[in-house]
């Protein structure tokens, strides 16, 4: 059977933070476009829009991903966590408590986006050293600390999970 | 971005049909970290994304009979450094995946697209032209293979015809005794575009050379296989004299341009030593060990 090719409003199927979501979308238009414009998951950030600065960073189908680069149409039958799903009905993520004892933001633009790439690290690698978790995160940019209260959050965030464990 | 249109075929049949009836409008759709921020600014005018993902040829990473590997066109850099086998197989590869944008651009990248995408210093070719990989296209009239270093043919543009696509590249089983290495110079720790990259393979018998290959980024229209280089140290003993050796003939190949990111004198001399880091790395790799000159 010939693949359909797909124009204008596409119906797409989604899980967005483990609940089923339903959405029309251009193929055009970015998965952070649909998140921000059609769902109002306004969380991820645009900054540069072009793959650099990680302030839309989501998790897709397991994988961190900037959902700038992502097509919306290309959510369709994936698992998408984002920023919106990662504190819980009993309170904050220890990397947002974390984030806001350690000053570890000023404008919090990026904020969003460093939380959810920590978060995918510690999920991968629960002790990282400072050097990793710097590694890590060098796709994320921040116009405002100078990044060391950022990796001060995380490694306390990493050693406050690892002691609840 | 402009209106585009999107297709998610499951077979390369399909790929290829959709590829053939748009010819140049249309085109594959692996990570999309390149081709939709073309898109976005203009840099490309492609009307009919492809996408490659849903098409079980392009996912496919797998150990074949003979040992070779074969990493299909679509399989993400984050999936390749994941893969014990592969990393501990294919290490100058995963050096460059390791190094290829961020932890998030690591997430759709693949290394397919990064050839495809045929930029001078994309950093997984000369990787891969160090470890002998074959392209393996599919198009209208049937399958073919071109060897990786062929494979680019000028700034952005590479031997795909227009109905063509990558399917998978298949990288031989490096033998016993061999290891490889592939490290770049950029201006800053990361996130940044080689001003010169340099992969290197060896294969050795003791300390004498038995087989060695390297490749340069990012210093030509094209990465280059320097073979000169690895043919010159067959034979000899694996030591700082005979890297030197190779290292002046990758200098006198390189032919880089001034650009923003570097003078031809700066990529000239960086030729010259991080052939000679790529070759040390490669041998400690060999002998069982890691570079000690990092990425």
């Amino acid at each position: 059977m010939a693949t359909e090719i797909l124009s204008g409003k596409v119906h797409v199927q989604t899980t967005i933070n483990g609940e089923q979501v339903d959405f029309l979308a251009e193929p055009r238009e970015s998965l952070l476009e649909v998140l921000r414009d059609h769902l109002g998951l306004t969380g991820a950030k645009e900054g540069c829009n072009n793959g650099n600065c990680g302030a839309c960073n989501v998790v897709m189908d397991g994988a961190l991903v900037n959902s700038c680069c992502v097509l919306s149409v290309e959510a369709a039958g994936a698992s998408i966590e984002t920023i919106e799903g990662v504190a819980s009905p009993e309170g904050l993520h220890p990397l947002q408590q974390s984030f806001l004892e350690n000053a570890a933001l000023q404008c919090g633009v990026c904020t969003p986006g460093f939380i959810v790439a920590a978060k995918a690290l510690l999920e991968e690698n629960p002790n990282p050293t400072e050097y990793e978790v710097r590694w890590w995160l060098a796709g994320n940019l921040c116009r405002c600390t100078g990044y060391d209260k950022i990796v001060r959050a995380v490694l306390d965030a990493a050693e406050r999970m690892r002691a609840e464990a | 971005m402009r209106a585009i249109q999107y297709a998610a075929p499951s077979t390369v049949e399909d790929a290829v049909a959709i590829l053939a009836e748009h010819g140049s409008d249309a085109r594959m759709l692996a990570g999309g970290t390149d081709l939709i921020v073309q898109v976005r600014e203009d840099a490309r005018d492609t009307g009919v994304f492809v996408d490659a993902k849903k098409i079980p040829e392009l996912m496919e990473l797998s150990v074949n009979a003979d040992g070779s590997t074969t990493l299909g066109a679509a399989v993400p850099c984050h999936q390749l450094y994941n893969d014990a086998h592969f990393t501990a197989t294919y290490p100058a590869v995963t050096d460059a995946a390791r190094i290829i944008g961020s932890t998030g651009i690591q997430g759709r990248a693949s290394v397919g697209g990064n050839l495809c995408n045929s930029g001078p210093a994309g950093d997984t070719i000369p990787p891969l032209i160090v470890h002998s990989a074959v392209c393996n296209i599919a198009g209208p009239d049937g399958e073919r293979t071109v060897a990786v270093e062929d494979f680019c043919t000028a700034p952005g543009r590479n031997v795909l015809a227009d109905g063509e696509l990558l399917v998978s590249l298949t990288l031989p089983k490096p033998p016993a005794g061999s290891g490889s290495h592939y490290l770049r110079f950029i201006p800053r720790n990361e996130m940044d575009i080689a001003v010169v990259g340099a992969g290197a393979w060896l294969q050795l018998d003791g300390d004498t050379i038995t087989a060695a290959r390297t490749g340069l980024g990012a210093v030509a229209p094209t990465p280059l296989f320097v073979q000169a280089a690895g043919d010159a140290l067959v034979g000899m003993t694996a030591d700082e004299d005979a890297f030197a050796v190779a290292a002046d003939i990758a200098r006198d190949a390189a032919s880089p341009i001034d650009d923003m990111r570097g003078t031809i004198a700066h990529r000239k001399q960086l030729s010259y030593v991080l052939t000679q880091r790529a070759l040390r790395g490669a041998k400690a790799r060999a002998q069982g060990g890691s570079p000690t000159n990092g990425h």
